[in-house]
């Protein structure tokens, strides 16, 4: 049906306020008192989403003449509705999108009424852009869950209901749409409700409403329609108008600020700025620092127009202490009679966003309020099927893939589950190679043993140990392709190491992959999970004093990191045995090569498995151009100049702890 | 007490106030101006001494305050701004104490680049695209803000809060990263750069309200008054300067206009206007049929065209 555009004020449509034309300072005295709602919209296109966004922001005069013009023009070039206006076109921004007719992005979109003021987030509806609608989900108030009359609950229904619950929206509206394609039938609307009903209490949406609308013909939308009169609740808008607002939920919550910047503007003024996440502050209030534990009390809230004698959730200020406490960036600082949990592993729910899947035991960088720090997913405990909800076993997660999932932290932090304060709850996860956002997540408890599982600290250290060795510990970390030469360059270095009198190891696949490794096998996660263990074995090894030598392909970049970062400065030596894949293959000592060619062999590096280079390795050995004996001689030698062949009287402890 | 259960906050039986949108958008504004100070290398705030840039500013002056805030200002200038602007730059700098560095494409400036003779879109892109990467790869600047907003244009609806750039200045809308709550991801390799745009999600009438409430100075131009015009291709132009070529039968007539949108004084149209005041400006606003970009010819060319400029540098 067309739409009538010709004039903006149609029965429904939604009036501006006569005090615009009559008395602008009233109105700007009204206008400045407006509360602000964030919702989102899920739905497929052919739900008509775009339609009813589109129709909110006509219905609310948020479309102007010229916007209009350009509007029918599109619409008769390339829209969906033949000569009529297709509103989707308003709301569908990328040329490539328009081209597809598809919404691929995150579109936010404003409107306003003379109660409040609106930010949409439009998502688009396919499995495939499960990210984008989380990402527009964590942001909102309410959700606006469209369905197609005649379709009634599909599985994208059910999923988007998942996914609004895990993202804590507290508010939704199941707006059933094109009630005009079903002549406005009360048993169609009514069948789809309770169908859906039975679905809200089991993924734990309390908040429900229902209603019967046409984005097409406007009907519910700005107000109530003549065509439903068997629907006694509100129209779309006047529910959106009066929604509880979730700020003012967390308003009664208690007091959390993640420490943004400290501003230290001279010697005499050392303040804490942030946002407040949670709760109220006012000056008095006894507060600790967290992790720390260190308490003092509000001094003042500072701001340029002034000190204020409160600040609440969802403000920026600016705090002083009575004490002079340590207080940084990424601290939180929180009421002191109902602080923070600090913990170090958690349970959490994590959304996977990037094309490369996440894998359990590498490290990545994890933002949580202000702090980063480093993580790793210790267990993955099982995935869920966003369309039915079944829980399966994984090992690892792809793009969009969400999961339960145990994470350790490499250090203590305070924080909230998500459910409670999402500012100190959630994070997002970041690859350490590429910088970009992989994933996000949420903590729902930390696990009991974080808080029980304390570092002895020994009186016999890692010192002491090696200094009755006579020597200085490190571990040689050999990396290359297979048949390289990194098992016989190691092996000869152990042996002239001995010779010197020296106590060595040399962790390779012989002696690993047969016993502690034995559960593993050469995809991407397992090669992951072999060389942290390898690493922490290593890291053992050299605790105890010795000069430890691995031999592994171990083929990535972040994990070979990771085996770095858990020793001290000077521990660790990347040697990467250089040979390049045509000369290691002609080689081929233990005909692995053909095997992968001919397709036997698997996950094969070099062959349908990645290496990555080392960008800058300690040694680099080009065995086009020196002997194994050769190179075994210069590793060596670097070794006896570094002072690692006599003991160390000045050697203090890196890393452990 | 169960674990993980935050108390609430007080016991006292007191009314808190809702925040007003503004409040909360001002809240917003600075958490993301805060963000980039404390994980940016060396950021930069641009100036185009528009009613957006203004708001950015005093948004940045209240969230370092009482340190300054700690970067520069960077006008990246065209020669053909309108004099007014000119004024109201060196005003708001020598105010504010901020440093103002001004960048002039020394190319452009060579070829006497102008609307005129040029055309509308090589003018933008030498002067504005190609002067802002010029500028920002001289100084280093590895984050620079800048104040679009999303409501103003369709592709700009999409736009992330922190707009990352690859070591070429360009803009690829498949390589942006997800933005979750208030969690913003701003780590980056050496060369790349972002744009971060604080006042993303206000719209032209939260700006208006907030000048109003704030006090906050703008450019005489935005408010109505006589003023030499010609009227061409449909818009309105003011003839600022002795620069710009009268087409024949052109006379400049005085006529009570303002303009809801600064730019190069060819290049923007203005609107017969008797507003002199901000509410009055605010009213014409809100009865106004037409939007806010409708006096850039530069977004005019054809569908799409904000898109094209944005991948290509242009903020």
């Amino acid at each position: 049906m067309a739409l009538d555009t010709a004039t903006p004020t149609a029965p429904n449509a939604y009036k501006p306020s006569d005090l615009i034309g009559q008395d602008i300072d009233a109105y700007l005295a009204a206008h400045q008192t407006k509360s602000l709602l964030r919702f989102i919209t899920c739905g497929s296109v052919d739900d008509g989403k775009s339609t009813l966004i589109g129709r909110l922001l006509y219905d609310s005069r948020q479309i102007f003449e010229d916007q209009l013009a350009q509007l029918e023009a599109d619409s008769k070039r390339v829209g969906t509705q033949g000569q009529n206006i297709d509103f989707a076109l308003l709301v569908d921004g990328l040329t490539a999108e328009r081209e597809q007719g598809i919404t691929i992005d995150v579109a936010y979109r404003f409107f306003a009424t003379d109660r409040r003021k609106f930010i949409v987030a439009d998502t688009p509806g396919h499995e495939q852009y499960t990210r984008n609608m989380v990402t527009g989900a964590s942001t909102a108030d309410l959700a606006v869950i469209l369905v197609d009359a005649r379709k009634g609950i599909l599985t994208q229904t059910r999923r988007h209901s998942f996914l609004v619950s895990l993202m804590g929206i507290r508010h939704v509206v199941l707006a059933v749409n094109k009630m005009d394609l079903v002549g406005y039938d009360q048993s169609v609307f009514d069948a789809i409700v309770a169908d859906y009903a039975a679905f809200a209490a089991q993924v734990g949406l309390a908040d429900v409403l229902a209603i019967p609308l046409s984005g097409l013909a406007g009907d519910n939308i700005a107000s109530k329609s003549d065509k439903t009169p068997w629907y006694s609740g509100p129209a779309l808008m006047e529910h959106l108008e009066t929604v509880e607002l979730d700020a003012d939920r967390l308003q009664a919550k208690a007091f959390r600020m993640p420490v943004q910047w400290v501003n230290r503007p001279n010697l005499d003024f050392r303040g804490f700025s942030g946002l407040i996440a949670s709760g109220v502050v006012r000056p008095g209030d006894a507060v600790r620092v967290e992790p720390s534990g260190r308490t003092s009390t509000i001094a003042r809230i500072v701001t340029k127009d002034g000190d204020l004698d409160q600040a609440v959730a969802g403000q920026s200020v600016t705090l002083t202490l009575a004490d002079e406490v340590d207080c940084s960036r990424g601290d939180i600082l929180a009421a002191a009679t109902s602080a923070p949990e600090v913990a170090d592993q958690f349970e959490t729910t994590i959304v996977w966003m990037a094309d490369e899947p996440l894998l359990p035991g590498r490290p990545y960088l994890l933002k949580i309020g202000a702090r980063t720090v480093s993580a790793q997913i210790t267990e993955i405990k099982h995935e869920i099927n966003v369309n039915t909800l079944e829980e399966r076993a994984a090992k690892s997660l792809p793009l969009n893939g969400i999961a339960v999932c145990n994470l350790s932290f490499d250090r203590p932090i305070g924080f909230d589950p998500y459910s409670e304060v999402p500012d100190t709850g959630g994070f997002i996860l970041i690859d350490r190679m590429t910088n970009a956002t992989v994933g996000a997540g949420m903590i729902r408890f930390a696990l009991r043993r974080s808080q029980n599982i304390h570092w002895q600290a020994l009186d016999v250290t890692k010192a002491s140990r090696a200094s009755d060795l006579g020597q200085k510990p490190a571990v040689i970390w050999f990396t290359g392709l297979s048949g390289a030469g990194k098992s016989t360059i190691a092996n000869l270095v152990e042996k002239k190491l001995r010779f010197e009198g020296k106590h060595t190891y040399l962790l390779d696949g012989d002696n690993v992959r047969h016993g502690l490794n034995r559960d593993l096998g050469f995809t991407d996660a397992d090669r992951v999970e072999n060389i942290r263990r390898v690493g922490e074995v290593a890291k053992l090894m050299l605790d105890a004093g010795l000069i430890v030598l691995t031999a592994f392909i171990s083929p990535f970049r972040s994990e070979r990191r990771l085996a770095r970062e858990l020793l001290g400065p000077g521990e660790f030596f990347e040697v990467h045995v250089d040979t390049p894949l045509a000369v290691a293959e002609a080689r081929d000592v233990k005909g692995l090569y053909a095997k992968a060619r001919a397709g036997t062999l698997k996950n094969f590096t070099g062959v349908d498995s990645p290496y990555e280079a080392p960008e800058s390795p300690e040694i680099v050995v080009d065995t086009a151009s020196m002997t194994p004996e050769q190179a075994a001689e210069m590793i060596v030698e670097r070794l006896r100049q570094g002072g690692y062949l006599r003991p160390d009287p000045e050697f203090s402890e890196g890393g452990g702890v | 007490m169960q674990p993980g259960y935050v108390a609430p906050s007080s016991t006292e039986d007191f009314a808190l106030p809702t925040l007003t949108h503004l409040q909360r958008l001002e809240a917003e504004s600075i958490h993301i101006l805060r963000e980039v100070v404390a994980e940016a290398e060396r950021p930069v705030m641009l100036y185009s001494v528009g009613k957006d840039s203004a708001v950015m500013l005093h948004l940045a002056a209240k969230a370092f305050w009482p340190s300054l805030p700690p970067f520069p200002l960077l006008h990246v200038d065209t020669t053909w701004k309108f004099r007014a602007m000119y004024e109201m730059r060196e005003r708001m700098a020598r105010e504010l104490g901020f440093e103002l560095l001004v960048h002039q494409n020394p190319e452009a400036l060579a070829k006497g680049i102008n609307p005129f003779d040029h055309g509308s879109a090589l003018h933008t892109d030498l002067w504005k695209t190609e002067g802002l990467k010029q500028a920002l790869d001289l100084h280093g600047f590895d984050v620079a803000f800048g104040g679009a907003r999303r409501d103003e244009e369709k592709s700009r609806a999409k736009e992330r809060i922190f707009s990352f750039r690859s070591a070429g200045h360009r803009w690829d809308p498949k390589a942006q990263r997800p933005e979750l709550w208030r969690l913003y991801n701003a780590r980056k390799s050496p060369g790349e750069s972002i744009r971060v745009f604080p006042i993303s999600n206000w719209t032209e009438l939260d700006v208006w309200q907030y000048i109003h409430l704030e006090n906050i100075p703008i450019v005489p131009l935005y408010y109505a008054a006589e003023r030499p015009v010609v009227r061409r291709d449909g818009q309105l132009i003011m003839v600022d300067d002795d620069r710009m070529p009268l087409k024949p039968g052109e006379t400049p007539e005085m006529k009570s206009v303002r303009f809801r949108t600064l730019g190069c004084y060819p290049l923007t149209g203005a609107v017969e206007s008797t507003a002199d005041s901000l509410p009055a400006i605010i009213q014409e606003m809100l009865l106004t049929t037409t939007s806010e970009r409708q006096g850039r010819a530069i977004d005019h060319d054809q569908a799409g065209s904000m898109e094209k400029k944005k991948q290509e540098g242009y903020f």
